[in-house]
């Protein structure tokens, strides 16, 4: 059992010292997401300005590899239009769901950055769910600030 | 000739062909999670074997050779389990498909049974913070749809339960207190019969889970002072699939029925039916024919052993554990930390890591425990954790698997450099 292929020293650096931890003001989309399978939890808060994604801003408790996933979201969507945000998202999705291909890893490297280190999680389906937590508040929040962005009032 | 005196961890583990096997990188299985399911020895296979190539049929109604087998041996295990927990009568163990579905049996017949069992508005139903989510959940469901109201014991700081407003919170309003006899996450064994006597004094209904307890303990129904007791075959050496709800003969005889169905009734007419006396009343559909042969092998290999013998090797080895764990910085145990009063879960949190990271390890080393919340959210939520690791042996574990735990959770520290 190759642990070193999901560990990747990436993740476990991220998740010593995640980025971009904890909640800041303003934002206009907020997520909470729990893994009912073993209790982890995340808050995610979105700041748009315009198309852009100005702020990640995140809370929560959960395994390194669900950390380490919070702490390159961050990394990766801040500064991004929505749009290039949710082809990432999509992107690291096929990553995870990919098995652990490393090809598939390596066609996404443009995109994904050093996110593409979470592509031998996907060979522990028990730990799929660890990686996409923070991914699914992202989704969430950020439809919810799109409704509110629609509506032209708050933020 | 008396096992008991030759409980021999090594023979033992002959009997049972899975401790042989080898998982990744060649290593040995070390199997730390037998609260979660036990493994099964040889003994209880041959027999699930011998009933599907030697007797397979429905019981209870086909008048041929197999049927008539099937049908001997499938009430034969009835005969064995009622002797296992000393039921005094056959007709009071109802086989199940485990705890979780005798506890909804019990919260589901209760509204709808004839006073004075009956709960409805104004009702209260006691568990307590210590439950098992299958402990919780029914009672819920049924004080949500009656009207009635659920209420709770604490847990002490050292994972005991709070006695001390037992007389508030089990009053004359308590129709039933239900209860946890062995914590599955805090190993805690309970004062049931003290806590049974309150409840009877107020003329409530006494259900305990013993998933946890008869696979660890002699056990004796009538002790316990519960009125409806459940426990589960896979926890035992026995299958999936099978379980076992024991109730007082009298009260089951006046509660109405769960699933209808096939085998439940006594007589069926369109307009309305009438139903079979416990147990057949409440076996509905046929029923897990092979898994119930299985979990009678599995207590005969039980009381072969001696359950006394059994119990003493648990405390034995939980002793050992609890010892090693302790001794290794940055491990706190969850719950009470000498065999005193406790059964053989522990669950512990080690520093800042994460259970789910803390089983991973373990398991590149072939140790198997479980990480996460263990069904038990509000134990974990009184403690101030999300999740904790739990370790659980059985008559098979070995000091030199709880040294491999140790080992193991050493190189765990150095794979995450714990801070």
């Amino acid at each position: 059992m190759q642990l070193e292929s999901m560990y990747q020293e990436i993740i476990l650096d991220h998740y010593r010292d995640p980025h971009g931890r904890g909640l800041r003001e303003p934002y206009e989309g907020e997520s909470y997401q729990v893994n009912p399978t073993c209790g982890d939890e995340v808050t995610l808060r979105v700041h748009l300005d315009g198309d852009v994604v100005q702020d990640v801003s995140y809370e929560g408790l959960g395994c390194s590899i669900s950390q380490a996933s919070q702490s390159v979201l961050h990394d990766l969507v801040r500064g991004k239009t929505l749009e290039q945000t949710l082809a990432i998202g999509a992107d690291f999705l096929t990553l995870i769901q990919s098995k652990g291909d490393q090809a598939v890893a390596d066609s996404l490297e443009e995109s994904l950055d050093d996110a593409v280190a979470f592509v031998g999680v996907g060979k522990y389906p028990a730990r799929i769910k660890c990686a996409l937590l923070g991914w699914m508040a992202l989704k969430d929040a950020l439809g919810q600030a799109r409704i509110i962005q629609s509506g032209g009032h708050h933020g | 000739m008396s096992l008991a005196v030759d409980f021999d961890v090594e023979t033992i583990r002959k009997d049972f062909p899975i401790l042989e096997r080898r998982l990744a990188d060649d290593r040995p299985l070390v199997y730390l999670d037998s609260a979660n399911t036990s493994q099964k020895p040889r003994q209880v296979l041959d027999t699930l074997r011998d009933h599907y190539e030697q007797h397979n049929a429905n019981v209870a109604r086909a008048v041929h050779q197999l049927g008539e087998e099937a049908t001997a041996a499938f009430e034969a295990a009835r005969d064995k389990l009622a002797a296992f927990v000393k039921a005094p009568s056959r007709d009071e163990i109802i086989f199940t498909r485990g705890v979780t579905e005798g506890l909804n049996l019990v919260a589901n017949v209760l509204a709808w049974a004839d006073p004075p069992y009956r709960v409805g508005p104004g009702d209260e139903v006691v568990i307590t913070e210590m439950e098992h989510h299958s402990n919780i959940v029914p009672w819920q469901l049924l004080t949500q749809r009656t009207g009635a109201t659920l209420r709770w014991l604490g847990i002490t700081d050292d994972g005991r339960l709070d006695l001390s407003n037992l007389d508030d919170v089990i009053t004359e309003r308590t129709k039933v207190v239900s209860l946890v006899h062995v914590s599955n996450m805090l190993g805690t064994i309970n004062p049931v019969a003290e806590i049974a006597r309150r409840a009877h004094e107020v003329g409530a209904l006494v259900v305990l889970d013993a998933a946890q307890a008869v696979p660890q303990l002699p056990y004796d129904v009538t002790a316990t002072g519960a009125d409806l007791l459940g426990f589960t075959g896979h926890k035992m050496l026995g299958p999936t699939g099978i379980g076992v709800l024991w109730g007082r003969r009298d009260l089951l005889a006046a509660l109405p029925p769960f699933h209808g169905g096939g085998e439940m009734i006594e007589d069926v007419r369109m307009e309305r039916s009438t139903y079979a006396p416990p147990p057949h009343r409440f076996e509905a559909g046929t029923p897990p024919i092979a898994q119930a042969i299985g979990l009678g092998a599995a207590a005969d290999y039980l009381s072969a052993l001696g359950m006394d013998a059994v119990a003493a090797h648990e405390r034995e080895i939980t002793a050992y554990a609890l010892e090693r764990l302790q001794a290794i910085p940055d491990v706190k145990i969850i719950g009470p930390t000498t065999v005193q009063d406790r059964g053989g879960a522990i669950s512990f949190t080690f520093g800042s890591l994460h259970p789910h990271d803390i089983g991973q390890v373990l398991d590149s080393y072939g140790i198997a425990v479980r990480g996460g919340h263990h069904c038990a959210k509000p134990v974990h939520r009184r403690f101030g954790v999300p999740a904790s690791t739990r370790a659980s042996g059985y008559l098979y574990t070995t000091r030199a698997e709880i040294d491999a735990l140790a080992d193991g959770l050493e190189q765990v520290r150095r794979f995450f450099g714990l801070r």
